[in-house]
C-alpha cells in the first residue's frame, strides 16, 4: 500500500512536473505564432488537451460505473468519483480557455455551437453529479445513484450532441470555423502539441491516482471507525 | 403491473393535489412568461413554442418530486418493493402513471396557451400534441427513475432539477422545434426528424430506466 502511494509521489509527480514545465517553455517559447491567428493561437495547445482529458475523464466515470453496478465493488465507485472530480476540474478549465481563444478570433466569448453547447451541458451534468455525492447519505446507497446518473449521463450525452448540432444547423449558422482550420502545419507546432498533450495526460492520471489514493484512505478510516464503534458498544 | 398503475391513478384521483398543482404551476409558468414579452410584438408568437415547452417541463419536475414523496410516507415503498414483480415493472407502472398525470394537466395547459398566445387553432395542433406526447414519455421515462433517487436525498426539491434539467435537453430542443415548425405552418416531413429524435430518446430512456431503475430504490 506504502509503495504504491510512494511510486505515486516519487515517480510519476516529478515527471508529470517536468513534462509540464517543457510543455510550457514549448508553448511558450519555442513554437511559432499562427500566421493568421496571431499568439492567441498558443492556448489551443492547452485547450484540446484539457478538452480530450475531460471526455477520457467522463468515459471513465461511466465505465466504472457499470462495472460498480455489476460487481458492487468500492474500487470501481471510487474510481468513478475520483474521475469526475478531476473531469470537472478539466472541463472547467476547457470552458475558461475557450472563450479566452473565442473572443478575439470568433469575435465573440461564446457561440451556440453544437460543442460548445455540448460543453457546456456535460459540465452541467456532472455538477449535479458531484453534487449528488454530497447530498446523499455515505456508504453504498449513494454509490448506486451516482452509478445510475454516471451511466445515463454517458447515454445522454450523443444525442444531447445531435439535437444541438441540429438546432444551430437549421438556423443560420453564426460563426462555424473550428481550431482544425488553421491547422498544425508546421512541425515545431505538431511537436508542441504531442509533449502538452502527454504533459495532460500525465497530469489527469497523477490527479486522479492522487484522488483516488485519498478516497480508499478516507474508506478505510470510515471502516476502522466503525469497527471501534461496534467493539465500544459490545 | 395494471393494478400498479391503477393505484397511482386512484390516489390521484381521489385527492386531485398533483394534478391541481401541477396544473397552477404551468398555467402560472405561461402567465409569468407572457409578461416577458410585448404583447403587440411579432416576438410573441416566436417565443411560443418555447413558453409552451417551459411550463410543461416546470410542471412536470414538480410532479415528478411529488411521485415519490407518497410512496415515502407510510414507508409505501417498501411495501411496493415487497410486491412479487419485477423492479423493471414498478418502474414502468411509475412512469406511465407520470406520464398520464403530465398529459392530463396538457388537456387544460394547451387550450390556455392558446389563448395567451392568441394562436390560431388548426390542423397544425395534430403535430404539437404527438410532439407532446413523444416528448414527455420521455421526460416521465427519465424524471421517474430519478424522481426515485432524489427523493431519498437530502435537499430532494432542489436535486431533481438539478439532475434532470441537463438530461432532458434533447426533448426540450425537440419540442420547440417541432411546436414552432407546427405554428409556423410548415408541413409535417420538417418537423419528422426531431420527432425521430423524440422516439429514439425514449426508447433508450424507458430501456434504460427499467434496466437500471432496480438499484436507484434499493436499500
Amino acid at each position: 500500500m506504502s509503495t504504491r502511494r510512494q511510486s505515486i509521489d516519487l515517480v510519476l509527480g516529478p515527471l508529470t512536473g517536468l513534462v509540464m514545465l517543457l510543455a510550457i517553455f514549448m508553448v511558450f517559447v519555442y513554437v511559432p505564432s499562427d500566421r493568421v491567428q496571431g499568439i492567441i493561437q498558443r492556448i489551443f495547445y492547452f485547450h484540446v488537451p484539457l478538452a480530450l482529458m475531460t471526455f477520457a475523464a467522463f468515459g471513465l466515470v461511466a465505465v466504472a460505473s457499470a462495472l460498480f453496478l455489476w460487481r458492487g465493488s468500492r474500487t470501481w465507485d471510487r474510481l468513478a468519483h475520483s474521475s469526475a472530480e478531476v473531469g470537472m476540474l478539466f472541463c472547467t478549465l476547457v470552458l475558461v480557455t475557450g472563450p479566452i481563444w473565442a473572443r478575439p478570433v470568433w469575435g465573440t466569448w461564446w457561440t451556440w455551437d453544437a460543442r460548445l453547447t455540448t460543453t457546456l451541458i456535460l459540465w452541467l451534468i456532472y455538477a449535479a453529479y458531484l453534487m449528488m455525492r454530497s447530498v446523499s447519505g455515505p456508504g453504498d446507497q449513494g454509490a448506486r445513484y451516482a452509478a445510475v446518473l454516471g451511466i445515463v449521463g454517458a447515454v445522454d450525452i450523443p444525442i444531447i450532441n445531435r439535437s444541438v448540432y441540429w438546432w444551430r444547423t437549421i438556423h443560420p449558422a453564426v460563426l462555424i470555423t473550428r481550431e482544425g482550420g488553421s491547422g498544425l502545419s508546421d512541425p515545431r507546432m505538431q511537436a508542441t502539441f504531442g509533449v502538452c498533450f502527454l504533459a495532460f495526460l500525465l497530469v489527469f492520471l497523477w490527479l486522479l491516482l492522487v484522488r483516488n489514493d485519498s478516497a480508499r484512505l478516507r474508506d478505510a478510516v470510515e471502516e476502522l471507525r466503525q469497527q471501534a464503534l461496534m467493539q465500544a458498544s459490545s | 403491473m395494471l393494478a400498479l398503475i391503477r393505484k397511482d391513478l386512484q390516489i390521484e384521483f381521489r385527492t386531485k393535489e398533483t394534478l391541481a398543482s401541477l396544473l397552477l404551476l404551468g398555467v402560472l409558468t405561461l402567465l409569468v412568461l407572457s409578461f416577458a414579452f410585448d404583447p403587440t410584438s411579432e416576438l410573441r408568437v416566436e417565443a411560443a413554442p418555447g413558453a409552451l415547452w417551459v411550463a410543461v417541463i416546470f410542471a412536470g419536475v414538480l410532479g415528478l418530486n411529488r411521485s415519490f414523496l407518497a410512496e415515502r410516507e407510510n414507508e409505501c415503498l417498501q411495501g411496493l418493493l415487497l410486491c412479487p414483480v419485477d423492479r423493471g415493472t414498478i418502474y414502468l407502472a411509475k412512469a406511465i402513471g407520470n406520464f398520464v398525470f403530465m398529459m392530463t394537466a396538457q388537456l387544460v395547459i394547451v387550450p390556455i396557451f392558446i389563448f395567451f398566445f392568441n394562436l390560431p387553432v388548426s390542423a397544425a395542433f395534430g403535430g404539437v400534441v404527438l410532439s407532446l406526447l413523444l416528448g414527455i414519455l420521455g421526460f416521465a421515462g427519465i424524471g421517474t427513475l430519478f424522481a426515485a433517487i432524489s427523493v431519498r436525498t437530502r435537499a430532494r426539491e432542489v436535486m431533481l432539477p438539478l439532475l434532470l434539467l441537463p438530461l432532458v435537453v434533447p426533448i426540450f430542443i425537440a419540442g420547440v422545434k417541432v411546436t414552432g415548425l407546427m405554428l409556423a405552418g410548415k408541413p409535417f416531413s420538417a418537423a419528422a426528424p426531431w420527432l425521430n429524435l423524440m422516439v429514439g430518446f425514449d426508447v433508450i430512456f424507458l430501456v434504460v430506466g427499467w434496466l437500471v431503475f432496480e438499484y436507484a430504490v434499493e436499500e
